[in-house]
């Protein structure tokens, strides 16, 4: 009984809070504190205020690249990975998993100084032999930045996903491509790919809405750029409206629908497997 | 050792001097051998003797670490494994889960360049389905099938390429019994009718005793004897063949007198035991440790009272048990000195007396050329 008491407690201490972000982004007053009946009005508000759709379209944009990226990389990588063998794979295993629990904070941080010191070497010389007459690009903080910070660490997330994925793969089934004709790559794309493709999509998935999410690196790192969450955090400073608990509650239902979709791919594909 | 399956047929594969060392593990060590083309070969032995290992030497999915593999004549060391005219069955099947039956049994045909053309492609398939009867299974998934069927489509996907040799790797294991015997009927009858070399591993006797032409015993990465199974059977060169081989009652002892193929060897009871020694084995010194062995179905037996003729052993015993096997009566006789005996008695022989019956006073006896000597190796 008091274990059930406790359980509840702790759930109603984790969702009341969003319940409350929910349930207030429906309210029909101005202010944030007092509910004054249901509308929608602020979501019409938040969808149509230019501001907001920049910072989302710029939100989108990074989080797309920096998932396209990590997948891309992070399964190179882990297939590289598999192959590599004694102590240098126990080293790399190790620093992936330590990138992975490295906390936000710190890897803004770490990005920054790292960015601001290449780009005070790079920006002089640039500059130095770049041709008389054209202007010389300087680099700067900006969309590169963020994806190149967000990307270390979701890349990290692509690599354990299809790292567990390609050692529950029967190692059989490539042999059995290549004794049926199948070429190292036609064998890669035939037989590797679609076994380990659900894991690919969740780590697309999973780095998309991390991306899109964040607020800490992106804080550090974006330069000018707005992203959705440093909108929310920069309008949150002149008051909590019922504008803001919209936009927070669509991104929230975002982000629990590319869960639920991760979620749902990976244990269709597990049942198949299991069921074979 | 160097082994020689068949000298007047074309060689299919061959090996040379092969060993295969895992770091510190030898898998196979300083094995020559030649599989003729068309011929039934199986390699037979205990779990970890290497013999996975060799077929995958074969399909080239390992490169010896020493000697060379031959296929067709040609060595084809280094050369990758989608890039050699054999196919393998592999234990698990290992069909592609993704695809459907069809889309695996065509996998083979897809690869190759030239590609064929789609309908030819479905002909080949349909009529592969039908060579291992599984007309009609083309869009089912892989993982409905059961068993026997999932073995069949590993065995049509091989198949369908129409390669020089067919590698099978203990392809009945996850099978159960009554299925198995069925499949090793119409694997042997499909070896015949496509004249395809077939390479077949297994650690079941009776499998490998049924099925093939040639059987090459293995032990710790080395071929231990290798030959027909009629001349494994009767000829064993050691304890080990004749153990792995049919069942057979060990009486051990110490060589005594040697002359040429004959040997006698004292028992522990004192008893003194003669026996021929197989061609191939290694001739046995004064002294050192033996064993007859004969075959259960090579004793006769009789009761206590009997006289016996012919027989150069006699020995006095006690039924301690009377297996009804249909055509076959399996008795274990108790002795005094020799531990227990089995004896393998035809129905026809006993008809007329009903057998006997456990607790029964019998004799048990054989003639000088049942018993073999062999050494302990
Ligand atoms: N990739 C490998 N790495 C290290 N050792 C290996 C490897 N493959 C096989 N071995 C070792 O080589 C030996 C022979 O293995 P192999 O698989 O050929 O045995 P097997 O006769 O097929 O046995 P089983 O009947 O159990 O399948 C074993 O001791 C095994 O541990
Ligand atoms: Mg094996």
């Amino acid at each position: 009984m008091t274990m059930r008491i406790y359980a509840i407690a702790v759930f109603l201490f984790l969702y009341v809070p969003i319940g409350i972000i929910v349930l207030f982004s429906f309210n029909a007053g101005r202010h944030a504190s007092e509910l004054r009946g249901l509308s929608v009005q602020w979501y019409g508000k938040a969808l149509s205020n230019a501001f907001v759709g920049d910072a989302f379209f710029t939100s989108l944009t990074i989080a797309l690249s920096v998932a396209v990226l990590s997948s891309l990389m992070g399964t190179t990588a882990a297939l590289a990975l598999q192959r590599m063998k004694g102590k240098m794979r126990v080293l790399f295993d190790g620093l992936i998993y330590v990138s992975v629990m490295v906390p936000g904070i710190v890897i803004g941080i770490a990005t920054l100084v790292a960015l601001v010191t290449v780009f005070d070497f790079l920006n002089p010389l640039l500059a130095a032999l770049w041709p008389e007459g054209i202007k010389p690009p300087k680099l700067s903080m900006g969309y590169a930045s963020v994806i190149a910070a967000h990307t270390l660490f979701t890349m990290s997330l692509v690599i354990i996903l299809v790292r567990a994925r390609i050692a529950g793969m029967d190692r059989a089934l490539i042999e059995a491509s290549m004794d049926l004709y199948a070429t190292p790559w036609r064998t890669f794309y035939q037989v590797t790919l679609p076994q380990i493709y659900p894991a690919i999509l969740a780590g697309f998935l999973l780095s998309f809405t991390f991306s899109f999410d964040d607020f800490i690196i992106s804080f550090f790192v974006a330069g000018a750029n707005t992203t959705l969450p440093i909108y929310i955090f920069a309008s949150i400073r002149r008051g909590i409206t019922p504008e803001v608990n919209a936009i927070g509650t669509m991104v929230l239902a975002a982000s629990l629908f590319l869960l639920m979709a991760t979620q749902f791919l990976l244990r269709n594909k597990k049942n198949r497997g299991t069921s074979e | 050792m160097s082994v020689q399956s068949s000298n007047t047929q074309e060689i299919d594969i061959e090996f040379r001097a092969v060993s295969k060392r895992f770091e510190d593990v030898v898998a196979v060590e300083n094995v020559s051998l030649t599989v003729a083309r068309g011929a039934f070969f199986s390699f037979l032995g205990p779990s970890g003797c290497g013999k996975t290992t060799s077929l995958r030497l074969i399909a080239g999915f390992d490169q010896p670490t020493e000697g060379e593999v031959f296929i067709g004549g040609n060595s084809v060391v280094g050369v990758p494994s989608h890039k050699r005219p054999v196919n393998m069955v592999f234990q698990q099947y290992a069909l592609f889960p993704h695809m459907d039956v069809a889309a695996n049994i065509g996998y083979g045909l897809r690869q190759r360049n030239p590609k064929p053309g789609k309908a030819d492609i479905t002909k080949r398939v349909d009529e592969t389905l039908e060579m291992v009867r599984l007309g009609g299974y083309g869009k089912r998934k892989v993982w409905e099938l059961s068993g026997g069927q999932q073995q069949r489509v590993a065995l049509a996907r091989a198949l369908i390429n129409r390669p020089t040799c067919l590698l099978l790797d203990e392809p009945l294991a996850a099978l159960d019994r009554k299925l198995r015997r069925e499949m090793q009927i119409e694997l042997q009858t499909l070896q015949r009718d496509v004249g395809i070399t077939f390479i077949l591993v297994t650690h079941d006797q009776e499998e490998a005793l049924s099925m093939s032409d040639t059987i090459c015993i293995m032990r710790e990465g080395k071929i231990i004897q290798s030959g027909s199974p009629r001349e494994l059977y009767d000829e064993p060169v050691s304890k080990y063949v004749a153990d792995f081989v049919g069942k057979t009652n060990f009486f051990s002892g110490e060589v005594v007198d040697s002359n040429g193929s004959s040997v006698s060897v004292k028992s522990v009871s004192g008893q003194v035991f003669v026996g021929l020694q197989a061609k191939g084995a290694v001739p046995l010194a004064k002294k050192s440790k033996a064993s007859i062995a004969v075959r259960p179905e090579m004793i006769s037996i009789s009761a206590a009272d009997e006289t016996t003729q012919n027989s150069d052993i006699v020995i006095q015993g006690r039924v301690m048990n009377r297996i009804f096997l249909g055509e076959h009566s399996e008795y274990l006789i108790a002795t005094e000195g020799f531990g227990d005996v089995l004896v393998l008695t035809p129905k026809v022989l006993e008809s007329h007396s009903k057998g006997f019956a456990p607790g029964d006073q019998v004799s048990i006896s054989w003639g000088p050329e049942a018993a073999l000597v062999l050494g302990d190796t």
